[in-house]
């Protein structure tokens, strides 16, 4: 370990410094200050992102900040486990934003709390270092400890308000993430069993070695594959791994499941992308069937169950299962046959590039209308989507802010995630699936049904008689969710600039 | 791909848009009123600027007042940011301006949430004159999809009688048309080799399409985009949403929607249709015209039967959108004779039918907001009390069953016209349609303004200062054009006669 590797890894560091730096400050502040705890755990973000920043300017397109040897001094010692590219510096980026944004939404959730603020917004950053771990990692053990690394804490936060339902929440993500565990360590174990390494170059090396006689080359690496997508499917919440999401997200405190479903998600989707293309790409015609199977089944069972639900925070568990079929639909795209011959796999980066851009619009879009939630269920004191009527003349901006992210979950223009939804459907046809493009945009269609209801609701009902609880007057988590929609808007008025950060990342993997 | 800047048409795009959120910070109902009225007839004045503009010359360019830069970039997705108008749009941009000034000043007794109710009128005008200029296929769906949000609030919350119903399948019935209308737009730009959604250059005379290895049969691109037009239009069988939205809308919102919204409909039959599938639609033009006629003759019977006055101006709409329909299949004749006429009594017809039943509703409104009723047995001798609605009313009536003089004359007869060459006894029968009307409007004014006056409707006044002045705009405009069509058909002609000459070259 040298000077450049403790710089290599520096943004993990000072991430999981953050979480550190946070609890003892929680526990040295003195009570009439305390209240500054949620701003500290803020600037301390600062850090990871100014490393992140310079490591960025740092490197070139295609290249890793890990040194590999050539060209004159030694190796490092974190070659083949790690590679921090353009890939992993677009996640570090999204998730310290979500990550920041959420700690200043939670300034006013956290006054619920009596005591543990501190242990809250450690466990969130601990939370997060895990997940940018996730997007840089490139060897089976290393992924293993970044995945847990991202879910104990999650589920520890799920737990937090210590009523029933969010120690329900708390139990079940615990027990689903070790189940997912399991599948995964399995997977793991297996495919270590065939190519006899965990460094996904020389998995690569053995797949591509293995020639094509069965499906994936090899029984025992098709289950070892087919395991492993299970375990990252409960990650990223697809069908049919996705019976936890709902309770999860009923129970659970709202900022942190805004957190877990952005961030974890996408850091759920950086590993997928990253050990898929990178470690067994020469099997790619055989899993992208697979992930064009998730994709229609995550979709279609999403939305469907989404329209017969009355909790709103029941229905966004529904709806992030329905994105992340739009999102496989990008993975499943990210794969050609070639024209050459039939088993002959060929790159196709813009499935890549829109998968990365819809993870930056979903996360824009779903950060504004959890914002959201959390206010109005500060004032309306229910999280029953009927309880939402007559919103706009109650608190005119918060149904303003809410109507927009889900206009925008549907994919209606001019918002991020309908240049994204193009982008992916795009990519779908370009690779020759334009069955499951037809199937996600009939899913779009039948998603406007419900998001469209909840806009109804708030602003041609009548709103109840009963008045509101008076409305706390904290600027900070109206900045989080003003940001957030600024940045959904954005990126669907002028998408180039995300566009072009997600096709530098994703020609980082060097598929 | 250069980059050009006029900025005329972002202007007039924008205008509203940029005014509907200036509007969100003013306070009082007057002060916002007045501020909606004033952002109206300064975006009135620029349509009309981009009307004068345009230069109508046999050797000027076809696409003029371009703006245009990159707008997403070529990873995967290129798409620019390009408006533009050729002879087919500047005539629709200058009617938008005129029935979005009208709208304003229609929706001068409204009460209700009246900033909400403005904001979304003026956005409402700026997705429909987006619509109009934009020629990149993304920005098209964009400003298509953006119209929408408005005209379901306008409805759904300012309407009457089973407003949200009617506000939903409007919804869902355009959503699942531009759904199809998507799919298309995505297969032609990534057909290989064409790579673009610039409509200036995949209509241009290279016919980019024709030619290239599309990923889906070109004449399914051309039923996928037919759809989402054919709904809007709206022909028979996709029309049961608008007698429902136009009967439950408020006043403005029917003007606009009868004015404007059902002719981008017929603009993207047109401009995509014919103008980038030329083959498919001589070889379909069979279908067009039968759905045509269908849709001319079954409007006009159904529109005998209606008791609600906006219920039968919405069937006679769908009658007279027929007729567009039949000038588009015009084109079916054997290839290299076709003349402009059929298409041009089309574009001239989406220019009319805005005026007419632009009027036809307005005159409507005022009778509902003075009487309270819009059901015919109820009503009666009106003339005598309000004369200025009356003939409005008559103007826009017989305009609208085609007497010579006025406007509704020029279009019909010209789509009878290139109809006839093509398709003579489905021309023959559309024809009766007219008959039909004059026997609807007719029958309609006789139960509705005159005979015996009604005790119940003595203390009824004559349309205000603020009502009357829509309704002098729009028969001026129908008058005018009836009598000196040239103003507008020599305009239409100039973008209708590219498209023809790709038809009789191929």
């Amino acid at each position: 370990m040298n000077a450049h590797d403790l710089y290599v890894v520096s943004p993990y560091l000072a991430m999981a410094g953050a979480g550190l730096l946070v609890i003892i400050f929680d526990l040295l502040l003195p009570r009439k200050i305390h209240g500054l705890l949620p701003y500290l755990a803020f600037l301390t973000l600062m850090g990871p992102f100014v490393l992140s920043l310079a490591q960025f300017y740092d490197l070139g397109l295609a290249a890793n900040l890990v040194r590999d040897g050539e060209g004159g001094g030694e190796a490092s010692i974190l070659l083949g486990s790690l590679s921090v590219d353009r890939f992993a510096l677009f996640f570090n980026f999204l998730v310290t934003g979500a990550a920041a944004l959420v700690v200043l939404a939670s300034t006013e959730y956290v006054k619920l709390m009596p005591r543990f603020q501190g242990e809250y917004f450690g466990l969130l950053l601990f939370s997060a270092t895990g997940m940018m771990l996730l997007a840089a990692a490139t060897e089976l053990i290393t992924i293993y400890v970044a995945l847990e690394l991202t879910t104990l804490p999650l589920a520890a936060l799920g737990a937090f308000l210590m009523s029933g339902r969010s120690s329900e929440a708390g139990i079940k993500f615990l027990i689903i993430g070790a189940i997912s565990s399991a599948l995964l360590l399995y997977g793991m174990a297996l495919v270590f069993g065939f190519t006899g390494s965990t460094q996904l170059t020389d998995i690569s090396a053995a797949v591509q070695r293995a020639g094509s006689g069965v499906a994936f080359g090899n029984y025992a690496l098709m289950i070892g594959l087919v395991l492993l997508v299970a375990g990252f499917g409960f990650k990223i919440s697809a069908a049919p791994f996705q019976m936890w999401v709902p309770d999860v997200y009923e129970g659970a405190p709202t900022p942190v499941v805004a957190f877990l479903s952005v961030a974890s998600k996408a850091a759920g989707f950086a590993v997928l992308l990253r050990v898929m293309f990178t470690g067994f790409f020469d099997a790619s015609l055989d899993w992208a069937v697979l992930m064009a199977a998730l994709a229609a089944a995550s979709m279609t069972i999403g939305n469907l169950v989404a329209m017969a639900q009355s909790n709103i925070r029941r229905l966004f568990g529904y709806s992030t299962i329905a994105h992340a079929g739009y999102l496989l639909v990008g993975v499943a795209a990210g794969v050609q046959a070639g024209q050459s011959g039939l088993d002959v796999p060929v790159f196709a980066a813009i499935g890549l590039d829109s998968v990365l851009f819809y993870l930056g619009a979903y996360t824009a879009a779903n950060l504004t209308a959890f914002f959201a939630i959390a206010a109005i269920s500060e004032r309306v004191g229910s999280d029953r989507i009927n309880d939402y009527a007559g919103l706009v003349t109650r608190s005119p901006a918060l149904a303003v802010i809410l109507a927009l992210a889900l206009i925008a979950l549907i994919g209606v223009p001019p918002t991020g995630i309908f240049i994204a939804k193009l982008y992916v459907f795009t990519a779908a046809v370009d690779s020759g699936l334009a069955w499951l493009a037809i199937v996600g945009v009939v899913n779009s269609a039948v998603s406007a049904y419900y998001y469209v209801r909840i806009i109804r609701l708030m602003f041609l009902q009548q709103a109840p008689a009963i008045p509101d609880s008076r409305p706390s007057r904290n600027p900070a988590p109206w900045a989080a969710m003003g940001v957030a929609a600024a940045v959904l808007v954005f990126m669907g008025v002028a998408p180039g600039f995300v566009m072009t950060a997600a096709g530098a990342a994703v020609r980082a993997l060097g598929v | 791909m250069g980059t050009e800047f006029n900025g005329l048409l972002t202007a007039t795009v924008f205008l509203p848009a940029a005014g509907a959120v200036l509007l969100l910070l003013l306070r009082g109902d007057r002060v916002i009123r007045g501020a909606a009225v004033a952002v109206a007839v300064a975006d009135l004045v620029l349509a009309l600027l981009v009307f004068a503009f345009f230069d109508r010359a046999g050797d000027a360019a076809r696409f003029q007042l371009i703006d245009q830069f990159a707008w997403i970039p070529d990873i995967g997705l290129k798409a620019s940011y390009l408006l533009a108008v050729d002879g087919l749009s500047a005539p629709l941009v200058a009617l938008t301006g005129l029935l979005g000034l009208c709208a304003v000043l229609a929706s001068w007794h409204i009460t209700l949430r009246v900033k909400e109710y403005f904001f979304w009128l003026l956005l409402l005008q700026a997705a429909v004159m987006g619509v109009f200029t934009s020629l990149d296929l993304l920005l098209f769906f964009l400003f298509w999809e953006l119209e929408l949000v408005p005209m379901y609030m306008l409805i759904s919350i300012w309407g009457t009688g089973r407003k949200e119903y009617s506000a939903m399948k409007f919804l869902i019935f355009t959503i699942l048309g531009s759904a199809f209308m998507l799919v298309a737009i995505v297969a032609v730009f990534l057909t290989p080799d064409v790579g673009t959604f610039n409509l200036i250059e995949l209509s241009g005379p290279g016919a980019i399409l024709a030619t290239a290895a599309t990923l889906i049969p070109l004449a399914w691109l051309f039923w996928l985009f037919f759809v989402a037009f054919a709904v809007k239009l709206p022909t028979w069988p996709l029309h049961t949403w608008l007698p429902d939205a136009h009967t439950d809308a408020p006043t403005a919102a029917s003007v606009m929607l009868a004015g404007v919204l059902l002719k981008m409909g017929g603009y993207g039959l047109l401009r995509i249709n014919v103008g980038l599938f030329p083959d498919q639609a001589v070889q379909f033009a069979w279908v067009l015209v039968v759905l045509g006629v269908v849709s001319v003759l079954y409007g006009a019977v159904v529109t005998m039967r209606q008791t609600d006055l906006k219920r039968l101006i919405a069937y006679s709409s769908v009658s007279h959108m027929g007729l567009v329909m039949l000038g588009i299949g015009s084109v079916g004749v054997a290839s290299g004779t076709l003349s402009v006429t059929g298409l041009s009594g089309a574009a001239m017809q989406l220019f009319t039918h805005g005026t007419i039943t632009g009027l036809l509703f307005l005159a409507v409104g005022i009778v509902y907001e003075k009487a309270h009723t819009r059901y015919i047995p109820d009503l009666g001798g009106l003339a005598g009390r309000m004369p200025f609605v009356a003939a409005a009313m008559l103007i826009a009536g017989l305009a609208s069953l085609g007497l010579p003089g006025l406007s509704g004359f020029v279009s019909e007869l010209l789509v009878f016209l290139g109809a006839f060459r093509a398709y003579d006894w489905p021309t023959v029968l559309a024809v009766l349609g007219i008959v039909l009307a004059a026997g609807y409007i007719l029958w309609m004014m006789e139960r509705t303004f005159f005979g015996a006056q009604r005790e119940r409707f003595a203390d009824l006044t004559d349309a205000s200062l603020v009502e009357a002045v829509p309704l002098a705009l729009m028969v001026v405009c129908i008058i005018g054009i009836g009598v000196y069509p040239a103003l507008l058909t020599d305009v239409f002609d100039s973008a209708l006669e590219p498209m023809i000459k790709a038809i009789n070259g191929g």
